[in-house]
């Protein structure tokens, strides 16, 4: 199986425990790997830090989110009640604020669970039918008991023969070359990790 | 297993595990995709689906003659102009909530017993919720015009009066079914992937494909979806209780003697967790038994659950103790007479059944061994599921059926097509409960492996016979 072949995704090395592949992303980051993915059926604490992940966008744009729907619920009302059509209730003031605060609170809650939910989509790419990784032999296995860490081709680091070297030092279970993408690779890359810089 | 578990049950020792020994990632797995993908059509589930389908079936026929006939049909009439309907959006909602309690506050209370059972109880939610939202929409008298309560651009150029609570509510209930969807359906994202890896149909890889949205366990994006998951469930959880707070405003905002009170939102947010626990515990027993789940739905779940509905039976209780006092201590006639009438006037009999099933019976909770046991916490979420329901009833009807005015007064007398309605909204909920559980994974998956993780670090290791057993 070991054979230079230059257009490949990328070789993924399979493990049996989550701790394996922690270690196995750390080292990889330590040996200067910095195009890389790991696979796991449950989150592991620590594992996004290690294969590149930074910032985290995430909670900034809920806030947004939230703020803005909140400001619309409340505009909505007041210029539906006080400009557009302005009713006189038992004398209420036309802006009654007080009123006002519920629907605005649900027309917040609304925004930042609306953002937050397309915002999570939208920043790892689903839905996302196809990806090379899916390729992989046995890869089935992350949504069960196994545990992939995926080196990509496209990292300067990478060389056929010496990662796949780096990686059997790492005791996995499996390594596997990953096919390529039928269509454009670096598009499809995770912008999110890239340190090309 | 069975047995041990069976002494494990007789014993007391000290606190029950929430997943029991044995499990290994593949066996989890294995457990819960296997209920979806192999498990064959029993009679038991298909007897259960018909019978709610021919209830479904009576909730339709009562529902075109609601439109063809108008809300006539029912028993309501001035001045009990919300009968059942409004009752039973009250007690639906307020089952919901407990699904919403157990996926979003129990996670951030970093509560793990929350694991196994917050998938049913999310999904307990958005079908209680499609009930609930059924009978306001039905009491409109002419439900074809829903629409006119959105704020949106019309012809007339009118808006809803945003200052009435039944504009709140609107905006209150919708925003709920659309944020407990979303938590719920993001829940399911990686459990969906897990059930497309192990399908053998194409058609059902097909479909759990488009349900998981191609998810491959990307450790960046686990790190978006965990982020998003614990925002979702902070955002849920002021939420809930502005829920049932703003369907208690219908009532409080009212000047009616029985409803004008500030003690109703902390009470209506109280009432709805005690009959929401009760529901997850009428849903839980069951499933754990006919679908063999006693290693992840353990007694300790179980018992914790019956913790929780005792605690808010005493918060409830408190409630009806308040309601009694301030009417008797504001010294306000109207609202005397009314706690009179509720104890000792035509409807007196729901009162005290009411007392009964929330106050009286979940005392029996203080001692372990009824708390542990299945069948009476069985028996006993039922007791409470009809308190409840009373309650909501005899604060709708009882309130109004005696107001400021002797002339005004009249009796409530529920119609055949109230019950219809009643019994057909319970037939909806259990028919779409028995869909879901067949079609979707009911428990989640990578939580419970996960939990599996934090308990021992390599279970497969531990038990390399169980591991090999669950192999494919």
């Amino acid at each position: 199986m070991r054979k230079e072949r230059p257009l490949i995704y990328g070789l993924m090395a399979e493990f049996d425990t989550p701790e394996a592949l922690l270690n196995a992303a750390k080292q990889a980051r330590a040996a200067g790997y910095r195009r890389m993915d790991a696979f796991s059926p449950f989150a592991i604490e620590g594992l996004a830090e290690e294969v590149g992940f930074r910032f985290n966008i995430l909670p900034w744009l809920i806030l947004i989110g939230g703020f803005g729907g909140a400001i619309l619920g409340y505009f909505m009302q007041w210029y539906g009640m006080a400009i557009s059509y302005p009713i006189n209730v038992g004398g209420r003031p036309l802006n009654s604020w007080a009123s006002y605060v519920p629907p605005t609170f649900e027309m917040g809650v609304l925004g930042a669970s609306l953002t937050g939910f397309f915002a999570m989509l939208a920043l790892c790419r689903l839905p996302q039918p196809y990806h090379p990784v899916f390729t992989a032999p046995q890869f089935d296995l992350t949504t069960r008991n196994r545990f992939f860490l995926c080196l990509q081709a496209n990292d300067p680091q990478f060389d056929a023969r010496r990662t796949w070297q780096f990686l059997a030092n790492l005791h996995p279970v499996h390594i596997m070359e990953v096919d390529h993408d039928p269509q454009d690779m670096v598009a499809i890359t995770h912008r999110i990790h890239s340190e090309e810089m | 297993m069975a047995v041990e578990h069976e002494s494990r049950q007789k014993g007391l020792n000290p606190p029950e595990p929430v997943l029991l020994p044995g499990q290994t990632y593949a066996s989890i797995d294995e457990q819960i995709s296997a209920i979806v993908l192999k498990r064959p059509l029993t009679p038991g589930w298909l007897f259960g689906t018909l019978l709610s389908f021919a209830f479904i079936m009576l909730l339709t026929f009562t529902i075109v003659y609601l439109i063809a006939r108008g809300i006539g049909i029912w028993g309501v009439d001035v001045p009990v102009a919300w009968g059942f309907a409004i009752a039973n959006f009250v007690w639906w909602i307020g089952i919901g909530h407990a699904g919403t309690l157990i996926s979003a506050i129990l996670l951030l209370l970093n509560q793990k017993w929350r694991t196994s059972i917050n998938r049913f109880a999310e999904a307990m939610t958005l079908f209680a919720v499609a009930c609930a939202g059924l009978f306001p929409l039905l009491h409109l008298g002419r439900p074809w015009a829903f629409y006119w309560l959105f704020p949106y651009p019309n012809t007339m150029a009118l808006w809803p009066q945003f200052r009435s609570p039944l504009i709140w509510d609107f905006f209150a209930v919708s925003t709920y079914l659309t944020v407990s969807l979303l938590f719920w359906y993001q829940g399911l994202i990686p459990d969906a992937a897990a059930v497309r890896d192990r399908a053998q149909n194409p058609l059902k890889r097909l479909f759990f494909g488009i349900v998981s949205l191609g998810w491959r366990g990307s450790a960046i994006h686990w790190k978006y979806y965990e982020s998003s998951y614990w925002l979702l469930a902070a955002l849920a959880t002021p939420l809930v209780v502005s829920v049932h707070s703003i369907v208690s405003m219908d009532f409080a905002v009212g000047i009616v003697p029985g409803w004008h009170s500030t003690i109703f939102p902390p009470y209506f947010v109280a009432g709805a967790i005690f009959s929401g626990f009760a529901m997850v515990l009428t849903l839980a027993i069951p499933l754990r038994k006919f679908y063999h789940l006693e290693d992840m739905v353990t007694l300790r779940h179980l018992e914790n659950m019956g913790k929780i509905v005792l605690a808010t039976s005493l918060v409830v209780a408190y409630g009806y103790f308040q309601e009694t006092l301030m009417a008797w201590y504001s010294g306000d006639r109207f609202e005397w007479y009314m706690v009179q009438d509720r104890a000792f006037g035509n409807y007196s009999f729901a009162f005290w059944l009411l007392l009964l099933c929330n106050v009286v019976a979940p005392q029996t909770l203080w001692v372990r061994k009824w708390r542990t046991n299945v069948l009476w916490l069985f028996v006993l979420s039922l007791i409470v599921q009809i308190g409840m329901w009373t309650e909501r009833v005899v604060i709708v009807v009882q309130s109004l059926h005696r107001d400021f005015m002797p002339s005004a007064w009249h009796m409530y007398y529920p119609t055949v097509w109230d019950w219809a309605a009643l019994t057909g909204s319970l037939g909806l909920f259990a028919g779409l409960f028995f869909l879901f559980i067949r079609i979707l994974p009911m428990i989640p998956t990578h939580e419970v492996q996960k939990l599996a993780h934090e308990r021992e670090p390599h279970p497969e290791r531990e038990n390399p016979a169980a591991a090999a057993k669950a192999r494919p």
